[in-house]
Order: C-alpha cells, then sequence, then structure tokens
C-alpha cells in the first residue's frame, strides 16, 4: 500500500480505511497482534485483514461485517485526523485541475495544515515531481512529515517549518505551481513569484471572506500576474430515492377508468394504496442542508519573465 | 536549502508540429502549427511561423498580412509601461482593474475628469463624433487597436461626464473590439476542458471543467495504474486522464462503434510514449470477451469484412511486389521506350503495392492492438473506470466495472440526472459497490473589483451529473448476502470465528 499507488494485498504497517457502512469509516495501521474494536466488533489484524485482498469483506466478532478499503487521498480528506480546518475533494478537484498539476510538477504549498491537500497533490505530482510545503506551527509540520512518512510518500515531499510570508517557499525558480490556504495571502505573493519557474506557472488561493479575496487580487495584479480569477465550488449530493405520490380521488368518472389512465401515461408503477391509488417514482432530492460556502478560489498565472 | 531550477528550454519551445492552444481574451482555440498554414481566429487571419522557437507564453501582435510580431516586453513596476504593454494579455476584468490602478497614479492623466452619475447623459446617438467609416479609414491605415481605442474616446463628447466605473466599461468594450493579442499557450486539460466547454459544448455533452475536475480526482486517476476509459466527448476525457497519468501505467479507452474518437486527445500534444500506454478496445467485443469467446485469430468478424474488401488488393500486392523489382530497372536502364509512361505505371504500381502492404500491416497492429487491450482486461484487475458517453450509461457500468478490481473507485458522467438514478438503485440492488454519491457542481465565477466585487452576471445552468463510488469484492451468493445485511446472523458469525480460530 501507498497513497500514489495501488496494491491488491493488505500488508503489515499499511494504512487502510474500513468502511462500516453509509458514510460510516475509519482509518487504521495494519500491525501484526493488535486489534480495532468497531461497532460491529473486534478486527483483529493478523488474521482478519494481513493478507486479505483490498475490497474484501471482513467479518468482526458481534456478528457484523465491513469492507476493508485501499487508502486513497478522497478517503484519506474524509477519516483524517483534524489540526486544522481541511479542503474538501470538491475543492480539491478544482484546484489540482486549474493549477495544471500532473506528475512531475513542482508544487508548493502553504501551510500544511493537516495535510488534506497535500496527499491529493503527492498522489497527482508522483512519481516524478515534488511537494515542497510550508508549515509555521512546529507540531503540525512534525505529524505531517510523519504522516507522508507512513503513508509512504515521504520521498515525495519536503516539509518547511518557517513562516511563508517573510520566509517564502525556500525554493527559487523551480516551481510550476504554488498553493496557498493562509490567513493573509498577499503578504506571500512576492515568494509565490520567485519560487515559481521563470517560464511561467499557475498559482491559486484559497480564501473564506471577500476581503481576503480582494487584496490577494490586488497584490496578484501589482506582481504581474495574469488570467485572475476567483470562482466558487458547491457541491450538491442527492439523495437517491423512491417516493410514493398518492392520487387524489375525483370520484366516480362517467365512461372508463380516468385516474389509472393517467397514472400510466405519466410511466411510473401503480400500486393499490388502501383503497385509494398512488405512483412509486424513483428519484433524486438535493439535501436539506448543504455546506453553502468552503472558500473562494483566485486563480492566477504567472507569466513569462 | 534553496534548489534552483535549470528545467531544459526545448520543450517549452514553440516548433513545427506542436499541438498549441492559442488565447485572446477569454477565447481559446486548439491548432497544430504547421509551415505556412493560415490559421484563422477570432475573426481575424494569421500565420503561426514566426512564433516557431518562440517559448510558450508569449505573447503576438497581428501584423499585416497575418504575420506575427513579438509583443514588447514588458516592464514591471512601470505602471504606464504596464498599460502599453501588460493589460491586453489580461483577462478582460483584470485589465480594469489594471486601468484604474494606471488612472490614479499615472502622472500623465491627473487631469482625469469623470462625472458623479449620469442625469445629464442623453442617448441621442450622437456621441460618437467618428462614423464607422472614420474608423475603417483608420484601421486601413494601420493603426493599432490601441491608438483606435484612444481615438474612440477622444472622439466620444460623453466620455468625460460618465462616471469612472462607466469610462473603464466603455474601455473594455472597445479593447475586445479592437485590440486582439494573441497569447500561445501549451495545451492542458484546463485550457481544453475550457475551450470545449466554452465552443463546442455539444461535443463533449456539456462537461464543463469543474465537472470534469470532479471525475479526475474521484477517480483516483494517476501515474501507474490501468484505467478503463469509455467516452464519447471528442477524446478530451481521455486525453485529461493520460495527462493526469503522465505516461505511467495503462489506459484503455473501450469505444463504440468502428473506432476511437481522440481529436481532443490529439491536441493535448502529447510525447510519443504516452502513445504506448494507450489501448483500445471495442465495446461491441466486451460480451464476448467476458465469455471467453473471443476470437484473437485475424478470422474475427470485423478483420474478415476488411480482407474480403482487399482481397484484390492483396493479391495485387504479391505481383506488384514482383513488377516493382522488374520496374525498377528498365527504369534506369531502357530509357528508349517511352520512359515516361513507364516510369509513371511503375509508380503506380509501387504506390498499389504500397497500399495494399500497409493494409496488411495495419491489420496486423490492430489484431496486435486487440490481443494486448483483451490481455489487459482479461486480468479483470483494472483500476478504475471513468464513463463520459451519450450512451446510457447504465448497460455501460454494469459491462465495464466487472473489469475493476475490487477497492477501486469508478466515475460515470451523465448530462442527465435520471440515467444515472438508474445506474444508483441497479448498483444497490446488485452489490459489488459502496460508497455511491450522486453529485453535481455548482460552478460561480467573481468579478474582483475595488468597489465593484460580485458574482459575474451570468453562470452556466449546469455542469452535468457524476455518480462514484468504490468497488468491493463481489458476494459469490447475493441473495444470501442480502439476507445477511438485514438481519444480524450473529449465530453463524460466532461459529465461523469458532472454527478459524
Amino acid at each position: 500500500m501507498s497513497f500514489v499507488e495501488y496494491s491488491e494485498i493488505i500488508q503489515e504497517g499499511d494504512v487502510v480505511i474500513i468502511f462500516l457502512g453509509h458514510e460510516s469509516m475509519m482509518p487504521i495501521k495494519v500491525q501484526s497482534g493488535a486489534q480495532t474494536q468497531t461497532r460491529y466488533g473486534v478486527i483483529r489484524h493478523s488474521s482478519d485483514l494481513i493478507g486479505q485482498r483490498f475490497g474484501s469483506k471482513v467479518t468482526c466478532s458481534k456478528g457484523g461485517w465491513v469492507y476493508v478499503l485501499h487508502p486513497t487521498p478522497e478517503l484519506w480528506t474524509v477519516n483524517l485526523p483534524h489540526r486544522t480546518q481541511i479542503l474538501y475533494t470538491t475543492d480539491i478537484a478544482n484546484i489540482t485541475l486549474m493549477l495544471e498539476l500532473k506528475p512531475g510538477s513542482v508544487v508548493c504549498e502553504s501551510g500544511t495544515g493537516s495535510g488534506s491537500l497535500s496527499h491529493s497533490i503527492l498522489r497527482t505530482i508522483a512519481p516524478t515531481g515534488h511537494l515542497h510545503t510550508v508549515e509555521f506551527h512546529a507540531q503540525r509540520a512534525e505529524k505531517a512529515m510523519q504522516e507522508f512518512k507512513e503513508h509512504k510518500v515521504s520521498h515525495l515531499v519536503t516539509v518547511r517549518n518557517q513562516d511563508v510570508c517573510k520566509d517564502g517557499f525556500g525554493i527559487t525558480a523551480i516551481a510550476d505551481a504554488v498553493f496557498l490556504d493562509i490567513p493573509s495571502p498577499w503578504e506571500a505573493i512576492t515568494h509565490a513569484k520567485s519560487a515559481m519557474k521563470r517560464k511561467g506557472g499557475r498559482l491559486c488561493s484559497f480564501s473564506p471572506c471577500i476581503e481576503q479575496v480582494q487584496r490577494t487580487c490586488e497584490a496578484l495584479l501589482d506582481h504581474g500576474f495574469e488570467e485572475i480569477c476567483t470562482l466558487e465550488v458547491l457541491l450538491r449530493v442527492h439523495d437517491v430515492r423512491t417516493v410514493s405520490l398518492p392520487l387524489p380521488d375525483f370520484g366516480p368518472e362517467e365512461g372508463s377508468a380516468g385516474s389509472s389512465q393517467m397514472a400510466s401515461d405519466v410511466g411510473q408503477e401503480e400500486v393499490p394504496n388502501t383503497g385509494n391509488t398512488s405512483v412509486i417514482c424513483r428519484t433524486a432530492t438535493p439535501p436539506r442542508e448543504m455546506a453553502g460556502h468552503t472558500g473562494y478560489l483566485t486563480f492566477a498565472t504567472k507569466p513569462l519573465d | 536549502m534553496a534548489e534552483c531550477g535549470n528545467d531544459s528550454d526545448a520543450e517549452s519551445r514553440i516548433s513545427y508540429g506542436d499541438y498549441v492552444v492559442l488565447k485572446r481574451g477569454d477565447v481559446f482555440k486548439s491548432v497544430q502549427v504547421e509551415n505556412k498554414k493560415k490559421v484563422i481566429f477570432e475573426k481575424q487571419w494569421f500565420f503561426l511561423d514566426n512564433a516557431v522557437g518562440q517559448l510558450y507564453g508569449t505573447k503576438f501582435e497581428i501584423e499585416a498580412g497575418g504575420s506575427l510580431k513579438l509583443k514588447a516586453a514588458k516592464h514591471t513596476g512601470d505602471s504606464l509601461g504596464k498599460w502599453c504593454c501588460g493589460f491586453m494579455s489580461l483577462s478582460a476584468d483584470s485589465f480594469i482593474f489594471l486601468l484604474m490602478r494606471w488612472y490614479c497614479v499615472s502622472p500623465v492623466t491627473d487631469s482625469k475628469e469623470a462625472g458623479q452619475d449620469n442625469r445629464h447623459i442623453v442617448d441621442d446617438g450622437r456621441s460618437q463624433k467618428l462614423t464607422r467609416d472614420d474608423i475603417e479609414t483608420l484601421k486601413e491605415q494601420g493603426l493599432k487597436g490601441q491608438e483606435i481605442v484612444q481615438q474612440l474616446i477622444d472622439n466620444s463628447t460623453t466620455f468625460k461626464d460618465k462616471t469612472e466605473f462607466a469610462q473603464e466599461k466603455y474601455i473594455k468594450k472597445k479593447k475586445k473590439k479592437y485590440e486582439s493579442d494573441i497569447t500561445i499557450l501549451k495545451p492542458s486539460t484546463r485550457l481544453l476542458a475550457m475551450m470545449y466547454h466554452g465552443r463546442e459544448p455539444g461535443k463533449i455533452c456539456h462537461l464543463r471543467y469543474d465537472s470534469m475536475a470532479q471525475i479526475l480526482t474521484l477517480g483516483n486517476i494517476h501515474a501507474g495504474s490501468k484505467i478503463i476509459v469509455f467516452e464519447t466527448c471528442a477524446g478530451l476525457v481521455l486525453g485529461s486522464v493520460m495527462e493526469r497519468m503522465g505516461g505511467f501505467g495503462s489506459v484503455i479507452q473501450m469505444y463504440p462503434g468502428g473506432g476511437p474518437t481522440r481529436a481532443g486527445m490529439e491536441s493535448f500534444g502529447f510525447p510519443s510514449h504516452f502513445h504506448e500506454m494507450l489501448h483500445e478496445f471495442p465495446l461491441c467485443k466486451v460480451n464476448a470477451l467476458l465469455a471467453g469467446t473471443l476470437d484473437l485469430s485475424e478470422k474475427d468478424a470485423d478483420s474478415e469484412a476488411n480482407s474480403s474488401r482487399n482481397g484484390q488488393s492483396e493479391s495485387s500486392q504479391e505481383t506488384s511486389g514482383v513488377s516493382e523489382e522488374k520496374s525498377s530497372e528498365p527504369q534506369s536502364m531502357e530509357v528508349s521506350v517511352d520512359p515516361q509512361e513507364e516510369m509513371r505505371r511503375a509508380e503506380r504500381e509501387r504506390l498499389r503495392g504500397q497500399k495494399a502492404q500497409e493494409k496488411k500491416v495495419k491489420m496486423e497492429e490492430k489484431r496486435k492492438k486487440l490481443a494486448s487491450a483483451a490481455a489487459l482486461l482479461e486480468g479483470r484487475n483494472a483500476d478504475g473506470l471513468v464513463i463520459a458517453s451519450r450512451f446510457h450509461p447504465c448497460p455501460v457500468l454494469m459491462g465495464l466495472l466487472k473489469f475493476i478490481a475490487p477497492s477501486r473507485p469508478f466515475v460515470v458522467y451523465c448530462q442527465y440526472r435520471e440515467p444515472l438514478i438508474e445506474c444508483y438503485t441497479k448498483l444497490r440492488e446488485q452489490g459489488g459497490a459502496i460508497s455511491l454519491r450522486l453529485t453535481d457542481s455548482w460552478l460561480r465565477h467573481y468579478q474582483v473589483l475595488p468597489n465593484r466585487t460580485h458574482p459575474v452576471l451570468l453562470m452556466s445552468g449546469g455542469g452535468g451529473y457524476l455518480l462514484s463510488g468504490t468497488t468491493v469484492a463481489a458476494d459469490a451468493a447475493k441473495a444470501r448476502n442480502q439476507h445477511k445485511s438485514e438481519e444480524p446472523v450473529a449465530k453463524r458469525l460466532k461459529l465461523d470465528e469458532i472454527s478459524s480460530a
């Protein structure tokens, strides 16, 4: 197992995602002899996990079962231990595309935070790219480094414990892309620019507030960045379900059966329902509540020098 | 440790044969750079020859006769210089921003006049003193777009009375019309997805670039994996998947009909080794492959039809092989007997023979390709599945999911929601997949300007729907397991445990 390479069989030391059903998951580190408690009972690593195929069903002691999944950055994002607010997959997807990340890209990121985006970046730029990530919080930087090691991606990343606004990214003219998720991104634009390749590159800044965006755009313009573009992406998850709509009773009608005729016109299944008829249809409804705002994504291009 | 870059210049320079993306404002066009080829873009025509040898990202202006001329170097720090050279490549919005800043700092415009409101501005249709003919004359005189805009401003009687913001808006509009800088960029998923969505959304099933972003991320597309792609999005989705894999791993493109569509993928201009990871397999042979009845000898239906058609040319090919040898000699020696006629005939023969040979080679190649794709699929251990087509996704998904290993993501794109609801329901019944999610995303752009920040007026109404999920090990007896999921069969499980312990 590695976050940048699939494998078939679970081995000692792997991080696996236990799927407990209905969006409920937990990450565990596989160690021979170890046990993990779930609400379905105990999982014994040596017998239940090691040597099993990723994606297989594991029966727990209390008579339930779970699936063991291969870790991916997307699964990690919804399972990682939060040390900060994190970026979620919808934003990450757009950041990755708009920064034009691909295998071989050299990327700068700050701050590292909980490493949600970092894992995604590493997945995309492997095996030939590199991530230079800067985190001014010593403990967080340390923890991130440790995680990268456990996830077998540490060869692709350099974590620096410094203040990006003061000290920059620690590299010059080698980055294809820069990502900023800090409270005052406008203070880091100079450093971002000098980290980027002479032939140009892409930049993204994530900010929750519009005032931050305003100042960032101004700084970007001052530094000669082009194609400045601010956008926001919201994800709607639809709940697929079957609903039953009762048909109203208009009373007896002259001639043939009216209401049932109409129902079959609609092309849905019609079932008698305690005397009345109703129409069953499958639909997808948006959730009652959804994330309405995560942050504004501001993108820009550093032109040729 | 400050690492410094010295990446090779070669691949960042434009050369003949390259696929490039032309950019003017927010409009993109993908073209291949060819010798003396006329390119039409945004109502202008030009030749790309002068761009050859220049770095990607270079800006050009179009000169008379359609030749491209390098845009003068930009002086950063000098706001007037920025105003003169930099802005035309900016997006329209950032241009105003820049313009406004220039207004604020430039010493030459401190006589700037602007009105407070529009109470005295009357639309009498006569505010512009220049007529259309005048403008045409200016253009013919070879005046630069920038100069024409200045003329328009100078000859507008109402310009000075407009508010500062209205003035900017006016200039922005005129710039868009009269100024035409072109930037030549290296193709990327970002540019091509935006280009297709802007120019030909019908060709890519209205797949918006944010949905494309979701596909690539939810599919965990990365180097070294084995991905199955079924798309009818002109090859754009295929190209994006290949870009994310960087030439490592393999992509099997499943195609409907006679052959795969790849125009969009070609536009990426991938280096040749990327093509080595690309395989193709016809959808119409999936059933045969699954049943184990796929015939890989040359006698399969497809090539049989082909071979009967060129059976003739094949036989002629053998004779032509002989005649070629023969004809090559007389050609050089018997100059006396109508050499021209002889040469022409020989040439014809040679060409025919070549064609037949090529066809045979092609067929053999096709067969080999089919065999290699089949071999990749037969392992049923692919690392991901991406579907984005105009076909009903349900049968495609059910068919192709069989080739995916457990614990791997799959993503299905559809322009419409209902077919995905059906997929969802079917998968739930059948099992073998978890974490099913039916989603769509909203994309909103913002105009960010001092005192005028707001969402952009027009936003895309829909970028399509996605069904994503993760495969899991299929159960041997589905019916029994479905049972199991509903009622805890604790006893049986306990027994299992005892026996295993």
